[in-house]
């Protein structure tokens, strides 16, 4: 697979009976979704193996993390997924948390489900628009960032920052959510439904879009586990598994919310789970800002964090799947090692998977459908 | 200067050469303008602006763009077969030019530059030669996105064109000629547009346009340039003016869909009712302007096409042509036969 050979293509003895076609996709493509490459060999337009190339884009962020105190890796880790930032912080934070035994304010957690859930939708609402647009649907595109936007513009309200936001402190949070915060997100949540009518109006019953995504890349449950797969692509195949609900962290316990699940694991499937998703998010936001217990939102925690020898592995329910922190103490005041499990890079594996034996335009329609993002993949 | 214009050299030579150059010059302008109101339209569709920067609300864009393309680097890569690059931009272009030779715009020897009586024929044949340009561009590229595009083109272009044909069969059997300013004509001695002879007609419309759409290249069908998966498709490689051929040579090939669309369909430069005298107030809008204002309402559609589809895949794009409008088109065209054959009087 590796061995690179140059063809000069006026010496090439074969072209016309040449059976595959080499083609290179990506890192500079309209649809890789970042910088992943794609080796893809087709015969015609017929896909017959694919190889993915990562690491475009590696930073060493588990290694930077091992050289910052436990304060100072969350930014770090904001730009591994930067797509949900929040999901990434709140990992990490509980992990540190379960690490000192730290109860945390009742405050503290009903916000951080309600800024989480806010991230879910603007994490599918990204999905949405640019899987919409490889699959040619370009107004929806435009439609979805005018959603995501809004959701932006709160958290800047609440920590200054739009996509690195660093929103949660070892603790609780670097401060009270902010005056009129809960009011512009109870308005968003109102209206947001109907957002998420108007894009099922132009897409769920387009028969282009049902041609284009049923039966394409379809996955059995049993596959799906197998190859480690996790969130929307495993819920689309009918396993029902949330970590929110198979594992509960926070205080998810206490709200009431579906785990939407697919049936027959086609992309199709896997669209429809993450625009259900994103109605029982509006709904557990809205019972976040109802339920939201007066009091302090920052546990008392020492300015030098120094947790006891150990180790933890903590994961949540992010946007994209099971995100996991695998975090050890060796009683200093840095990591010894943080561990990131991240949902993209499982999930990518089973591109190959999907897209052998299906044609050219549907291995776009499928990266869309798997929701990567590659800052997660090479960290 | 009266003995030029009314002899044979002037009848032959000088007025034709007057009319195509409007025609030419016409036609680009159409394009600038169909240019500027596609990107408005699609913004406003899209809760955006669109151009704002040049000139009153971005009107001068179209014609930035068209300096920048002049003004930009002409790159030929450099395995690309030489010739052949250069010249398929002009393969493509000149037929789409060509074309617009034998439609009428308006009533009268004065709108046409020549009114041939295979009019209709003489079209689909040149127009059926831009195919060649794609082709000959995606190849000679000899990369591999442009080869993609230009199979996917060739492939595509020629099964509409089938379906396409048996979609215009119908008119030419009602009308019993092959010449555009005739087919007008019928319209106007039947006092009916033939999209509304339902179903034959109506039927043959839609084929007609839908198998348009998919010739010149446009979402829903637009596989060939498919950018989110073969990148600019067979234009990837192509810069500058050469690129800026592309796309004239596209657009002004959407306008000659929907000429004939308007042309064959749609009563061309008749006012609506043409035999209705109570509506014969409509007459002080000219000819000219019928016909241009139901290209631009096809054009326009193009454009809320664009806004409102995602886009097919090959083989559904084949199937479709293949399994649908071709036996579609058939059994019209069969329909037809039936009708006229039995019709009393017509």
């Amino acid at each position: 697979m590796q061995e690179e050979t140059v063809i000069h293509y006026g010496e090439h003895p074969t072209v016309m009976d040449a059976k595959e076609l080499t083609l290179n996709m990506g890192p500079q493509h309209p649809s890789t979704h970042g910088v992943l490459r794609v080796k893809l060999k087709i015969d015609g337009e017929r896909v017959t193996d694919l190889e993915c190339v990562i690491g475009y884009l590696h930073r060493g962020v588990e290694k930077l993390c091992e050289n910052e105190t436990y304060i100072m890796v969350p930014p770090h880790l904001d730009r591994t997924d930067y797509i949900a930032a929040v999901s990434n912080g709140l990992g990490y934070v509980e992990a540190v948390e379960k690490l000192l035994s730290l109860e945390i304010p009742r405050r503290a957690d009903y916000a951080r489900v309600m800024l989480t859930e806010f991230n879910r939708i603007a994490s599918h609402l990204l999905w949405l628009a640019t899987h919409a647009l490889d699959l040619g649907a370009m107004t929806v595109f435009l439609y979805a960032f005018r959603e995501r936007e809004e959701i932006l513009k709160l958290f800047e309200m609440h920590c200054g920052a739009r996509l690195t936001t660093h929103m949660f402190r070892i603790g609780g949070l670097h401060a009270d959510l902010p005056a009129g915060l809960l009011k512009k997100a109870r308005e968003f949540c109102g209206s947001f439904e109907k957002k998420i009518d108007d894009y099922e109006g132009l897409l769920t019953e387009n028969r282009i879009w049902i041609q284009r995504t049923k039966g394409v890349g379809v996955i059995s449950g049993a596959a799906a586990i197998d190859i480690g797969l996790t969130g929307p692509p495993l819920r689309g195949s009918g396993v029902g598994w949330d970590i929110r609900r198979a594992l509960p962290y926070s205080v998810y316990p206490e709200f009431k919310f579906e785990i939407p699940t697919g049936s027959s694991g086609d992309t199709y499937d896997r669209y429809k789970v993450r625009m259900q998703e994103m109605r029982q998010s509006n709904r557990i936001i809205l019972q976040a800002i109802d339920g939201l217990p007066e009091g302090p939102t920052m546990a008392k925690v020492a300015k030098v964090i120094k947790p006891p020898v150990g180790e933890v592995y903590h994961s949540i329910e992010a946007p994209k799947g099971e995100l996991g922190y695998y975090v050890v103490s060796d009683g200093t005041t840095k990591p010894y090692r943080v561990r990131i499990r991240p949902p993209s890079f499982v999930n990518l594996q089973a591109l190959r998977q999907l897209a052998i034996g299906h044609l050219l335009a549907d291995v776009v329609a499928l990266i869309g459908t798997l929701d990567i993002v590659l800052g997660e993949i090479d960290r | 200067m009266e003995n030029i214009l009314s002899g044979w050299v002037g009848a032959l030579v000088v007025i034709p050469l007057i009319k195509i150059a409007i025609i030419v010059v016409g036609i680009t302008l159409i394009v600038l303008a169909m240019n500027w109101i596609e990107r408005k339209a699609i913004a406003h569709m899209q809760i955006r602006l669109g151009p704002m920067r040049v000139g009153w609300h971005g009107l001068l864009q179209p014609v930035a763009d068209a300096i920048k393309f002049l003004l930009k680097e002409d790159v030929i890569p450099e395995r690309a077969d030489r010739w052949v690059f250069i010249l398929a931009p002009a393969v493509a272009l000149i037929p789409a030019f060509i074309v617009y030779s034998v439609i009428p715009f308006g009533p009268g020897k004065t709108f046409i530059v020549t009114d041939i009586n295979i009019g209709i024929l003489f079209l689909i044949a040149v127009s059926s030669v831009g195919i060649l340009g794609i082709v000959l561009g995606g190849w000679a590229s000899n990369s591999k996105y442009p080869l993609l595009g230009a199979l996917r083109s060739s492939a595509q272009m020629i099964s509409y064109e089938v379906a396409m044909g048996f979609a215009i069969i119908p008119v030419l059997m009602a009308v019993q000629s092959l010449s555009l300013v005739r087919i007008v004509e019928a319209q106007k001695e039947l006092g009916w547009w033939f999209v509304f002879l339902a179903p034959v007609g109506t039927l043959s419309f839609f084929l007609y346009f839908f198998c348009g759409v998919a010739e010149t290249n446009r979402l829903p069908f637009d596989l060939p340039e498919a950018e989110t998966e073969l990148v600019a498709g067979f234009h990837t490689e192509y810069s500058g003016f050469r690129f800026s051929l592309w796309v004239l040579a596209e657009y002004a090939n959407m306008i000659t869909v929907s000429s004939l669309a308007t042309l064959m369909f749609w009563g061309g430069w008749l006012r609506p009712f043409p035999n209705v005298s109570a509506l014969s107030f409509l007459d002080v809008i000219p000819g000219l302007v019928w016909f241009l204002l139901k290209m631009s309402a096809f054009l326009f559609l193009y454009i809320w096409f664009r806004a409102t589809f995602p886009r097919f895949r090959f083989d559904q794009l084949m199937r479709l042509g293949w399994k649908v409008f071709l036996p579609l088109g058939i059994v019209n065209t069969m329909a037809a036969g039936v009708i006229l054959l039995y019709w009393p009087g017509k």
